[in-house]
């Protein structure tokens, strides 16, 4: 569990350096804080006021007793032989579009990292500085916007050139977890340790050599627990991409549900479940093993 | 290239000769022709054909895609439509949050180990020990369902509509925030927590008093963190009829309108910017 809190951590840090680790700084409750405090409570308030949420439909008598029924029809999971099969394919459908999603970011995140935190040198001529730079900046603009739509986003737009099937899926996934890894993985690079490299430079060696033989193997433990923390999340991404066609568990779920076909979609449902577990296991054995 | 530097100590002598190729080459051989036979059920699997792309076909029709992006729409109707929606997508992420917030602090108290009093003088009694396990079960089954499937039922069960969208996300984020709250809670100092159980506090005084303030500011980042991605996954709970941006985005995509599509789209990844900005700034002031 420690492990999974850890990644959490440094996910919500990242642009907090240094953050959560000193005490709270004993602070007067300031004019600022109170209008903050102001300020979110109207957002709260003007959220539930704008929003035609329906509870008191919702909390009838009439919605629960539905919502009951509703529930009821899960039992008992359709468990008939020839459905588990297909689940079963559905299943390992999902399992592969992760697996290959996660291996395709993960490399091209890589490729693309290496621009993306090259520093000029001080000795180099100012031409070649500034196309670095530029690159740079070009670079990490194009993992931001990869990052910022969502997997199943990327599906849909997909859906119209790779048609329907596990292959929008899995190009979704690797769009997406592209952008993430690569900022990720630059930051990484960027922060190893210079000796080595420099050790290396020294003796003359440059280029794609120094990136293989002195930066990349100091990294590379930081790249792979990067890389299955999100094949974690990718899985539980894959298993819901088949909603907007895109293969998977979830396009079963989604069929099975609009056809109210309640028993089969409870099994899919306990698949999903099942999976997810399993995957968090043993990402989680795996980066024990990797961390000892 | 200076043959004689590399050779290090020995350069000089004609014994030090560096190998002139890598001498792990036979190993990375092996492991990377491993990695490719393996590969090759997984493209079965996932029926990974990508030159499918190139085909002439799905060429025309991404690029006939592609080509109506150009121009963007930016109708003052449609732009009214697009503010109206976004507002939406950030009301949803919000009263999510907050009713996950609702849900996941009583879990929080009664789940975590340090706010036990029975485990002050070693093992924890059964009785609190078992509650405390099937809550953190509750806690792991309101989380290993994504949000989506959440929203897909209760569209069924409330119709379409933000109601559906919110309740998706209050049960999932729930569950992330009782969990990281948990280990937040427990893997910080706990010694002044126990001194003031030891003394004869109650447990929510030496929550209030120990526990809170040492963790308070980890526990808003976190929090303003989820909010933040909430923003992104009620954009997602859109596609299966939660309102917002993303249902408009959706039947806009099912139009092949590509100039709504594109306005859209930058509009979703401003805002997801912009939340970006605000939380990583709300969480620096919090240290």
């Amino acid at each position: 569990m420690a492990s999974t809190a850890h990644a959490h951590a440094a996910a919500a840090r990242w642009s907090a350096p240094g953050g959560g680790q000193r005490p709270p700084r004993p602070r007067a409750g300031g004019r600022k804080t109170t209008a903050f405090l102001l300020g979110l409570a109207l957002l709260v308030v003007a959220s539930f006021a704008t929003l035609d949420l329906q509870w008191a439909q919702f909390l009838s008598l009439d919605a629960l007793r539905s919502m009951g029924r509703f529930l009821a029809e899960f039992f008992p999971p359709d468990l008939s032989p020839a459905f588990l099969r297909k689940v079963l394919a559905g299943t390992l459908e999902t399992l592969a579009m992760s697996v290959l999603g996660t291996l395709l970011a993960a490399c091209a995140g890589l490729l693309l990292a290496v621009p993306a935190s090259a520093r000029p040198d001080a000795g180099d001529p100012v031409a070649s500085t500034l196309v670095r730079h530029a690159l740079r900046s070009a670079v990490r603009w194009a993992f931001n916007m990869l990052r910022a739509v969502p997997e199943l986003v990327w599906a849909a737009l997909l859906l119209v050139s790779a048609g329907l099937g596990p292959m929008a899926g899995t190009l979704a996934l690797a769009l997406h977890t592209t952008g993430v890894l690569g900022r990720l993985f630059a930051e990484a690079l960027e922060n190893a340790p210079a000796g080595p490299a420099q050790a290396l430079r020294a003796q003359g060696v440059g280029g794609l050599r120094l990136l293989c033989y002195a930066t990349l193997p100091q990294v590379l433990p930081q790249l792979m627990s990067y890389a299955l923390y999100r094949w974690e999340n990718n899985i539980r991404a894959a298993a819901v991409l088949g909603v907007v066609g895109a293969g998977g568990l979830g396009q079963l779920l989604a069929f099975h549900m609009g056809l109210f076909h309640m028993g089969k979609t409870a099994t899919v449902l306990l698949a999903m479940l099942a999976l997810v577990a399993l995957v968090d296991g043993v990402s989680y054995a795996a980066r024990r093993l990797m961390t000892r | 290239m200076p043959l004689s530097l590399r050779a290090g100590p020995s350069a000089g002598t004609t014994t030090g000769q560096p190998p002139s190729h890598d001498p792990a080459w036979l190993g990375r051989l092996f492991w990377t022709t491993a990695a490719l036979v393996l590969l090759w059920p997984l493209m079965v699997a996932t029926e990974f054909r990508p030159w499918i792309l190139l085909a002439p076909d799905s060429l025309r029709s991404g690029g006939s895609f592609l080509a109506s992006f150009f121009p963007p729409a930016l109708g003052a109707e449609f732009l009214a439509m697009v503010a109206r929606e976004t507002w939406r997508t950030v009301a949803m992420a919000t009263a999510g949050i907050t009713l996950a917030l609702v849900l996941a602090l009583p879990l929080t108290l009664l789940t975590t180990r340090a706010l036990s009093v029975s485990a002050l003088s070693g093992r924890m009694a059964r009785g609190p020990f078992w509650l405390r396990q099937a809550l953190k079960w509750l806690l792991i089954v309101l989380r290993s369902i994504p949000e989506l499937v959440w929203a897909l039922v209760f569209v069924r069960v409330v119709g379409l509509g933000p109601t559906a969208g919110v309740l998706a996300i209050a049960l999932t984020y729930g569950g992330m925030l009782g969990k990281v709250y948990g280990e937040i809670l427990e893997s910080g100092e706990t010694a002044p927590t126990e001194a003031l159980l030891r003394n004869g506090s109650s447990r929510l005084q030496a929550f209030g008093y120990a526990l809170l303030p040492q963790n308070a500011a980890e526990l808003a980042s976190y929090t303003v963190y989820r909010w933040e991605c909430a923003i992104r996954s009620s954009v997602v709970l859109g596609f299966v009829g939660a309102g917002g941006l993303g249902q408009q985005l959706d039947s806009a995509m099912k139009m092949f309108n590509g100039g709504e599509v594109v306005t859209m789209l930058a509009v979703f990844v401003a805002l997801v910017a912009l939340a970006d900005r605000c939380s990583a700034g709300l969480r620096r002031a919090l240290g």
